[in-house]
């Protein structure tokens, strides 16, 4: 058997029941609008498992949790978000263009040309939507109402986006770089077009990907090449990504100057300075933050037994230091035992032993706490956009 | 241990086919409550998005939260509504999806 079929395989052995769209409720009260509830079927879109569908067109489409058992989300199983229609588009009729008044001069490149001109290098990073948990928000925040599943992580192989732009060669103006897909608004809206730093474009880890998992990136994820920003959330991951311009001066299109834009301040330093107001800054690194996956929230454990919970945790690229459960609402903290480090920018598994002696209700809290001495918050750091959303989970088992 | 093994670990914990779970839903399936301005809202709102857009983002925001959706779809991603338009859908989407009434109709 192929890779492929075990891929395939794979996300099957977990259809048994945990499934349910219905385990969405985090026990602190929080949960999905009454009408995001209702209209979050589980649909299957051509080439993937049936997954939490948010809207059908654009194809908005969650990870249930159950799939992040795995260290790896598979392919079939990776969320699926677009602001307007999937593009198709052949391997063979794709180019990418480099052009822009900071490069030196102009290029272009096909599938094959990229791929043979390059090294060719690999990471391993959590892909998250900006947006994940928004359904979440108290008070609802309008946009798609995500659960906990509009992420997933993955092994991303391409070419590096800095030895692409240092052929074409980075002049003294070159200020960010603006990417654009292949995908385009259906009236006179804005294309959905997002810039990055110079810093964050040159870091080694950010490439331009053909491939997800050792398999060609699904069409729903970006085929036949997208970038990928380790750290930063999936805004800037452009799908079938078609042309990169550096610019010499802060790109002010709709999707970086008006929408995705957190307050100045409330998440700190966004490290894109060109893209910085006197009133708010784009939304950049991932925060961290932690989520229990198996047994599901909700699910009842047998008294006295052991049950081992299993968790991930992960943050913006300084890495997991610990991740701490308290069973006393808080008031005491144990660490959990963290799974192998696959890498600063994937997630990390962790788990945890417990063993109810009482029936009812056991409440476990999780927190991660990140290399860089970040750590998850108490309560909602409320935001108009529903950005962020990294409040310490709290997960009710019912021991019987 | 590389991220190829890894992830050939992961590949590995792989089971049993899939059980047919899918439904075959598209957005024909979906319903919106009948009442005054609905064909405007099925004929402008559809233009670009499915209509579960209006689901999902029910029962919780007031008139003026979807006065200011519908502005947004008109004076940024362009639909194509008339003053009377804009008047009429966000009637109609808080009459029957704004914060005040029960939970929205399901697909």
């Amino acid at each position: 058997m192929d890779r492929r079929r075990f891929i395939l395989g794979s996300s099957g052995a977990l259809a048994g029941g945990l499934l349910s769209p219905g385990v969405l409720r985090a026990a602190s009260g929080e949960e999905l609008p009454a009408g995001a509830v209702a209209s979050g079927i589980l649909d299957a879109l051509p080439g993937k498992q049936p997954l939490i569908k948010r809207s059908f067109r654009p194809p908005n489409y969650e990870t249930p949790i159950a799939y992040y058992k795995h260290a790896f989300t598979p392919n079939d199983a990776f969320y699926v978000r677009w602001h307007t229609g999937v593009p198709e588009i052949a391997r063979t009729e794709w180019r990418l263009r480099i052009a822009g008044p900071g490069v030196k001069s102009e290029r272009e490149f096909t599938y094959e040309e990229l791929r043979r001109k390059f090294k060719m290098t690999e990471v391993a990073a959590v892909n998250q939507c900006s947006g994940n948990r928004r359904g979440l928000f108290a008070p609802h925040v309008p946009g798609v109402q995500w659960g906990y599943g509009a992420m997933g992580n993955a092994v991303w192989r391409g070419v590096r986006l800095k030895d692409v732009l240092e052929d074409a060669g980075l002049n003294a103006a070159a200020l960010e770089v603006v990417g654009n897909g292949a995908d385009a608004p259906t009236l006179s809206g804005p294309d959905f077009v997002k810039s990055l730093p110079m810093w964050k474009a040159l870091e080694p880890d950010t490439l331009i990907a053909f491939e997800m998992n050792g398999e060609p990136l699904p069409k729903w994820n970006g085929f036949p090449a997208r970038l990928v920003v380790p750290g930063w959330t999936a805004t800037y991951w452009i799908k079938a990504v078609t042309e990169l311009t550096v610019s010499d001066k802060p790109f002010d299109g709709f999707w970086m100057k008006t929408a995705y834009r957190v307050p100045k301040g409330m998440f700190g330093a966004s490290g894109f300075e060109s893209q910085d107001t006197e009133q708010n800054s784009p939304i950049t690194a991932i925060k961290v933050n932690s989520l229990v996956v198996d047994p599901a929230p909700g699910a009842v454990i047998e008294r006295g037994k052991r049950a081992e919970v299993l968790g991930i945790a992960w943050d913006g690229g300084s890495g997991i230091r610990s991740v701490e459960v308290s069973l006393d609402g808080g008031a005491s903290w144990r660490e959990a035992k963290l799974g192998r480090d696959l890498g600063k920018y994937s997630w990390r598994q962790w788990r945890f032993a417990i063993q109810p002696a009482q029936a009812g209700t056991v409440t476990l809290m999780a927190r991660a706490n990140a290399r860089d001495g970040a750590t998850q918050v108490n309560s909602l750091v409320f935001n108009p956009a529903g950005y962020h959303h990294n409040v310490v989970q709290r997960v009710d088992y019912h021991v019987a | 241990m590389s991220l190829k093994e890894a992830l050939r670990g992961a590949i590995l914990l792989a089971g049993v086919a899939a059980p047919a779970l899918a439904t075959a839903a598209d957005e024909t399936s979906l319903r919106l409550a009948d009442g005054a301005g609905l064909e405007r809202v099925q004929a402008y709102c559809s233009m670009c998005h499915s209509l579960d857009y209006i689901l999902m983002n029910s029962p919780f925001q007031d008139k003026a939260g979807w006065e200011k959706t519908v502005n947004k779809m008109v004076k940024v991603m362009g639909a194509p509504l008339t003053a009377e338009d804009i008047t009429s859908v966000v009637g109609y989407l808080d009459s029957h999806y704004g914060k005040e009434s029960p939970p929205a109709a399901s697909p």
